[in-house]
This record gives structure tokens, C-alpha cells and sequence, in this order.
């Protein structure tokens, strides 16, 4: 089973960031989530495993770890 | 209480050039005598060039204003004799701390790379920094050396000529004109010398203001920077307190856009503001208060005939990272010795745009990185807060999240990729000392790297064979011999070796490589430092 990555992992943080930020720019809210869900789903899509996708689904609630 | 701010240092005295019948011509003129413009002169006149220092004031800068100086910019400092002053003198910091609403999410140490003669960064008000520019031009002068500054002298007008610029000067006495070679406009954002040009100045106005107050306070803060994100005492705006010498510290308070900017400089909103901050019980003096917007933007070219623009006057940023004064130094290193070259005849004036090319290149670069920063400090959109908002949440529980919280990103000299005057890289060494990038510092058995590099040109060979002295067509070029055995720690060998046995840097005058390989061959080092000299 492999483990969720939360150490830094991006090279180019920053690049990445302000990508990010251009692929919103000019979208209402409404889209704006829109497109976020879609990319959640897409990047879930690439890692695949299931563990590690169980494991981000925690992290991501920042609850502590006891569950 | 009488600050140094406070005390004319070149106050305003009638010159002969007043009383010529004819203007008096002069080699170089600066205009401008802050941290860009002195250094500027500093660098002319240990060249032996002739240069006036025209400033339409007589003191040092008012309030703390630019207070974080980054490394390069102290290396450069030691080239022009005042780095160790600066050093003295300043606050040497690598911890700091994240806030974000009421709780702290992390705390990070710079942990500087060892084997550097000089800090990441020193803080240090810009009063200071001019105070001590001032000394060393004063002696420089108890030397001899062809400097001055005339306070109270005003540039009204001007023109440009091919071969010279004529300056109208405006003093408490009268208006006078004089003549220069060259002009180096170092007159600040605002530059009067661009308007008068009518030059253009173009980028991006941010719909901010800011709040900087320096109080002095005996208070237990540690030397860290600490960055807070929508805390309570400033709701949905962002703070900053760091720290100074003589007990002052600076703070930021970020105020938003539709102020009334003159009731928020008042001591009697400014007091309480500053005691939700740091609490009630903390005892503090207000030394100076300033409200500033900023922009990002750049002249189109920062060279116009014989007046070349340098510092804030060329390019502005915001000021998260500490890119202005830093980037502004880095400017007149590139510059004075291509000046003094072309001045000589030893080198065409169209070395000159490389200047243009490199600095445009460190100004666009400094432009991003302070733009990325204020996107994320003040976010523009909904969804642009809602992602910063995550990436903070996210950094309080996780590692990953941390490097993309992004307070400025602290100013670190640029390579000059592209520049015409590298020669392709010749050496399997490391990606850092590539061609165009500023030479790191590395610890010798008897000082450091950089001091012995000095500001002429220099064929460093580390483990290789060279002449001791190359001249090729009025350029010299002086051998420094090193063995990475001069360096017990191995860091000059992991920063200009690499996986190579041997290597020999072709040096330039302000410390970038221009050229690099495995072994000395004579043709193509000669070709190199043509090439450095804008010969081909």
C-alpha cells in the first residue's frame, strides 16, 4: 500500500500556483467550482489507487488522525 | 530627538560650474543620491571616473523606508568598499513565523546555505544604508577620487545629444547648466527624469494600500519575521512586523483600497490599530508612519541614448521580497563596468544593451515573483481567496502545503540565460555556475571566493592550467589558481565542479560567468572575452 505524498512533491511551486490561479481567472463561482470538481476528479483518476485516494479524502477533511 | 534622518549630509553649497560661462562638461553625472544612485558613484569613481551626484535633497532618506538587503546586494557592497559597515550594523534574521486568522500555522528557518562570507539577509533601515554610502564616498574623496554630491541641486531640464546630455539645474540660488558624457538616472519611482524624457513607464496598478510604521520598543519579540493572514486585528487584510536595529520595528498593516489615507496616518488612529496588534500592555514609540501603494511596472528600455535609467526610476515592484533597492544595486554592478569599457574605448557602446538585455531580464523576473506574491497576499477573486484560504489551512497540518504560501519570495540575484554575452557552456559542471549566473561565495583557506574576484576580470582556474595574465584587445585578464584542496568543505568543488575534474570560469567584472570549460584553450577564451565585451 502506498503512502499519501504531504511533503513537497511540486518542482516550481510558485509556476504551478499562478497556473492554477490563470486556468480560474475570469470565471464566475459557480464555474469556478465547477472546474475545481472536475480537476479533483481528474487527478483522482491519474493516482488510481484507492488507498492513497482514501488517504487524501482524510487529509483533506484536516481532522486528526485517529481515524 | 535629532535622527540621522533628520541632518543635512551634503547640504547645499554654490558651485563654480554655477558661475561657468560655458557649461563645465563632466565624464558621468548620477542623479539621484539613494541606495542606486550612490552606488552607482561609489562604483564610477573606484574606476576613476569622473561623477557628480545630483540630489534635489541634502539629507539621507526619511524614515526606514527599503530595510531588507539580501546577500548579492551585500557582496556587491564589499566590492564597493562598505559591506562590512551594513553587516555591523544590521539585524541578521533566517527564522519566521505564519499567522493565519487567530493562530499560528507554521514557523520556518531560511537555513541559509554554510560557506558564504555574508548572511541571506541583514534588515537595516535605508537611512542607515545611505548614511554609510555617503561615508564611503566621503572616503573616497579623503583618497582623491574625482566624487561629489551636490545637495539641493535639481534637474529641471534636459537634453540629449549623441556624444553628451545637458542638464538645467535648479539650486536655492539660481538655476545653472551643466554637461556629462553620460547620465545615470537614479531618481526613484517617481523618476523626473523619465517624465522629462517622456518615457514610458507601463504594468500593473495594484488597488492597495499599506500602512508601514516604525515604532521603537523594548519589547521580547525574537528576531523572526512574522507574517499574519486575515488575524483578528486586521480583519481580511494581511500585517508584518519585523525587526531592526536600535529597537525598531517594522510594521505593515494592510489597509485596502478606499481609505481616506491622511485620517489614517493620524497618530490617533494609527495607535490603536498598532495596540491590537501588540497588545495593550506593550509600551511603544511611533517613529515614522507612511501610507504606499505600489505598482509592477518597467520602462520599455532602460537605455535612451547616453542616459541609462537604473533602480526604481527603470523598473518598480511591489515591495514584498525585497526586490527594489536589492534589484537596483544589481543594476549598477551590471552596468559601471561596461560604462567604464566604453568609456575607455576598449569595449563598442553597444555593450551598453547588454545592460538593457540582462536588466530587463532581472526586472522582469523581480516583476513576477512580487506580483505572484501580491496575488496571494490579496487575492482578486472568490476562488482565488478560497484556494490561498486551503493552501493555509493545508500548510498549518502539512509540509507540502507550506512553499506555496507566499508572503515574497526573498530576492535572490538572476541568472542572465540568453545573454549575448555568454559563450555556451563548455563544462559537465553544476546548473548553478552555468553562463550568466552571479558566482557563489565559497569558503577558502584564507578568506573567501568572492573578495579575491574582485570588479576586473578574472579566468578562475580550479585545478587547471592557465596564463597568469591574458590581454586581448585592451581587456586584461587575471588569473585566480585554485585547487578545490583550498577548500576543506567541498563547497567549491560542489558549486563550480560538479562532476568535472577541472574547470576554468572566464569571470566577468560583476561576478557573473561568461564563459566556462574542462581546460584553458587559448582561441576560445580569447573569443569569450570578446564576446563578454560586446566584440562579437
Amino acid at each position: 500500500m502506498s503512502d499519501l505524498i504531504l511533503t513537497s512533491n511540486i518542482e516550481g511551486a510558485d509556476d504551478f500556483y499562478a497556473e492554477l490561479l490563470t486556468t480560474h481567472e475570469g470565471l464566475e463561482t459557480a464555474d469556478s467550482n465547477a472546474l475545481n470538481a472536475r480537476l479533483v476528479l481528474i487527478l483522482a483518476n491519474h493516482i488510481g489507487d484507492r488507498s492513497v485516494l482514501s488517504q487524501a479524502l482524510r487529509a483533506a477533511k484536516l481532522t486528526t488522525e485517529e481515524d | 530627538m535629532n535622527k540621522i534622518f533628520e541632518t543635512p549630509l551634503y547640504p547645499y553649497a554654490r558651485h563654480p560650474d554655477a558661475d561657468a560661462t560655458t557649461p563645465v562638461r563632466h565624464q558621468a553625472i548620477v542623479v539621484g543620491a539613494g541606495p542606486v544612485g550612490l552606488a552607482a558613484a561609489i562604483d564610477l569613481a573606484q574606476q576613476g571616473i569622473e561623477v557628480v551626484v545630483l540630489d534635489d535633497n541634502d539629507k539621507v532618506s526619511f524614515g526606514s523606508r527599503a530595510i531588507c538587503f539580501a546577500k548579492r546586494p551585500l557582496e556587491i557592497l564589499d566590492r564597493l568598499g562598505c559591506g562590512q559597515p551594513m553587516v555591523d550594523k544590521g539585524v541578521i534574521w533566517n527564522m519566521g513565523k505564519v499567522f493565519f486568522d487567530d493562530r499560528k500555522v507554521y514557523d520556518f528557518n531560511l537555513l541559509p546555505e554554510e560557506g558564504h562570507q555574508r548572511p541571506a539577509f541583514i534588515n537595516l533601515q535605508q537611512y542607515y544604508f545611505e548614511e554609510f554610502l555617503i561615508r564611503r564616498v566621503h572616503e573616497l574623496q579623503a583618497e582623491g577620487a574625482p566624487i561629489e554630491i551636490r545637495g539641493r541641486n535639481k534637474v529641471s531640464a534636459v537634453g540629449t545629444h549623441p556624444d553628451h546630455v545637458t542638464l538645467e539645474i535648479d539650486t536655492p540660488e539660481g538655476s545653472y547648466n551643466i554637461e556629462a558624457d553620460w547620465v545615470i538616472a537614479c531618481d526613484g519611482a517617481g523618476s523626473p527624469m523619465r517624465a522629462m524624457l517622456g518615457k514610458d513607464f507601463v504594468g500593473r496598478v495594484f488597488e492597495d494600500n499599506f500602512l508601514i510604521a516604525d515604532v521603537v520598543m523594548d519589547a521580547d519579540f525574537p528576531t523572526e519575521r512574522w507574517f499574519w493572514f486575515d488575524p483578528p486585528f486586521n480583519r481580511g487584510q494581511s500585517a508584518l512586523l519585523h525587526k531592526q536595529p536600535d529597537g525598531v520595528w517594522r510594521i505593515d498593516l494592510q489597509l485596502g483600497w478606499d481609505i481616506d489615507k491622511e485620517r489614517e496616518k493620524r497618530p490617533e488612529n494609527v495607535i490603536p490599530r498598532l495596540k491590537a496588534m501588540l497588545g495593550e500592555d506593550v509600551e511603544f514609540e511611533l517613529e515614522w508612519v507612511s501610507i504606499y501603494t505600489f505598482q509592477c511596472r518597467r520602462m520599455e528600455q532602460f537605455r535612451h541614448d547616453r542616459v541609462i535609467f537604473a533602480g526604481d526610476a527603470a523598473h518598480q515592484v511591489s515591495p514584498f521580497g525585497a526586490r527594489g533597492a536589492n534589484s537596483g544595486l544589481q543594476d549598477t554592478d551590471n552596468l559601471i563596468w561596461k560604462l567604464k569599457l566604453v568609456m575607455d574605448g576598449k569595449a563598442p557602446e553597444s555593450l551598453l544593451d547588454s545592460y538593457n538585455d540582462e536588466r530587463i531580464h532581472g526586472a522582469e523576473e523581480n516583476i513576477l515573483n512580487s506580483t505572484r506574491s501580491t496575488d496571494f497576499i490579496t487575492p482578486k477573486s472568490e476562488m482565488s481567496r478560497m484556494l490561498r484560504d486551503a493552501v493555509l489551512d493545508l500548510s498549518e497540518h502539512y509540509e507540502f502545503a507550506r512553499p506555496l504560501v507566499n508572503s515574497g519570495r526573498l530576492s535572490l540575484p538572476c541568472t542572465y540565460d540568453g545573454s549575448p554575452l555568454n559563450s555556451a557552456d563548455a563544462l559537465n559542471g553544476p546548473e548553478r555556475t552555468r553562463p550568466g549566473s552571479p558566482c557563489p561565495d565559497a569558503p577558502l583557506k584564507d578568506g573567501f571566493l568572492l573578495p579575491k574576484l574582485g570588479d576586473k576580470f578574472t579566468l578562475l582556474t580550479i585545478d587547471a592550467e592557465a596564463p597568469d595574465l591574458i590581454e586581448e584587445d585592451g581587456i586584461e585578464v587575471t588569473r585566480l589558481a585554485l585547487s578545490v584542496k583550498d577548500d576543506p568543505t567541498l563547497a567549491l568543488k560542489e558549486r563550480y565542479l560538479g562532476d568535472a575534474t577541472s574547470a576554468v570560469y572566464l569571470i566577468r567584472p560583476d561576478q557573473h560567468v561568461a564563459a566556462r570549460r574542462a581546460s584553458f584553450d587559448e582561441t576560445l577564451f580569447r573569443a569569450a572575452i570578446r564576446r563578454a565585451t560586446g566584440k562579437e
